[in-house]
């Protein structure tokens, strides 16, 4: 066979196989991405003012825990999820409420009286009373919420998502 | 540079020799159903990976595998169409396997000395089937539990053992959640593997004995 300057049929087919496969890898390729991706595209934000009870419930100068539940539904399933706050009176009139999630990695902290400090279990991070990083591993004090009373009643600020 | 590269990969792999021996062995001319086996892999390739994404939301329970499939339709993008694909895919594959057996058959080709590779083709049009079978409870509605509670009762019928067959592929009297999850493990492990491996088998065989040519009026 002669060479020719044209195309020649072999290339000709190579060329079409690499077009039409990469127009079906793309084709196919882009749903499939979207279907593992979309759900952690689709995140659901909430606000509420939670009601944690009458602000005479918490003593003064002691941080007090108190719990809430929250439901939710993830994909196909209702799941309730409960949260965890300390109030602390610091006077009668003035009040902060630390969450208790971990700002290093999202354990849970508890308060400790007899050390008069928050403790983080899993990577042993300490905050004194007022939510200030005593030790510890963590990059942030305690995270607050924003809280207002109305009628004698604490009522915390909650943002989701 | 590619080149350099793939010469580097040729060396060690024996990639040309690959390509070679499976891809451009010599054929007899043949026709559009000696097509039929290569759909068939195909389509067992296009229903393990649609597959693998439905089971990133599928829940193989009573209580969730109806809801997590409408969430794959509704909820999810795109779900719709990797379950169709899964949906379509899995009758196209029974009527593929299903003619080419049947050209296999019309044509002879079962004959010395490929007598094996139909044997692993028979086991592999059983496993096809025990697929649909398998698959066909997983959605978990009216017609996956009635179809089930009817396929699950044949084999009673079988004298002596009968009753037990049925019980052994419920995992119980009755259908329940313990049938739902043997019915899952043996649709997404138990069968791909066993066809996976067969496949392998299957088509060694075809590439270490060449492909008969189409009968003339001789044979």
């Amino acid at each position: 066979m002669t060479k020719s300057p044209h195309l020649s049929r072999n290339n000709f087919v190579k060329g079409v196989v690499g077009i039409l496969g990469t127009l079906m890898g793309v084709i196919v390729g882009l749903p499939a991405i979207g279907y593992l991706l979309s759900p952690a595209l689709k995140i659901q934000t909430s606000e509420s003012w939670i009601p944690l009870g009458p602000l005479d419930n918490y003593p003064v100068g002691e941080p007090t825990p108190f719990s809430f539940t929250r439901t939710k539904i993830n994909g196909w399933e209702k799941a309730t999820n409960s949260y965890g706050v300390y109030v602390l009176r610091k006077t009668e009139t003035d009040t902060t409420v630390f969450s208790n999630i971990c700002t290093h990695l999202s354990c849970r902290v508890s308060w400790h009286d007899d050390i008069v400090q928050y403790v983080c279990p899993c990577h042993d991070g300490h905050w004194n009373k007022d939510g200030a990083i005593v030790s510890g591993p963590q990059p942030r004090p305690l995270d607050t919420f924003e809280n207002k009373v109305e009628d004698g009643n604490l009522f915390i600020h909650f943002v989701e998502g | 540079m590619a080149n350099k590269a793939f010469a580097w990969l040729d060396e060690r792999l024996g990639l040309t020799t690959i390509y070679n021996v499976v891809l451009d062995r010599k054929v007899p001319k043949v026709n559009w159903w000696f097509t039929l086996g290569s759909a068939s892999a195909i389509l067992f390739l296009l229903q393990g990976v649609t597959g693998m994404f439905l089971a990133v939301y599928y829940v193989p329970s009573p209580q969730s595998a109806y809801d997590s499939i409408q969430f794959i339709m509704n909820g999810v993008a795109f779900g719709w169409l990797i379950r169709g694909i899964h949906h379509w895919g899995a009758s196209l594959m029974v009527i593929v396997v299903f003619l080419h057996m049947l050209r296999t058959f019309y044509y002879g080709a079962y004959k010395y000395p490929r007598e094996f590779t139909w044997l692993t083709g028979v086991v592999l049009l059983l496993c096809t089937l025990g697929m649909g079978f398998t698959g066909y409870l997983l959605p978990w509605n009216q017609r996956a539990y009635w179809a089930t509670t009817v396929g699950t009762e044949l084999p009673g019928t079988v004298p002596l053992i009968g009753p037990f067959i049925t019980n052994v592929l419920r995992g119980g009297a009755e259908l329940s959640a313990v049938t739902l999850t043997r019915f899952f493990a043996v649709h997404i492990w138990f069968l791909p593997a066993v066809i996976g491996a067969l496949i392998g088998v299957h088509i060694y065989m075809v590439v270490k004995l060449g492909i008969s040519s189409v009968p003339d009026r001789e044979d």
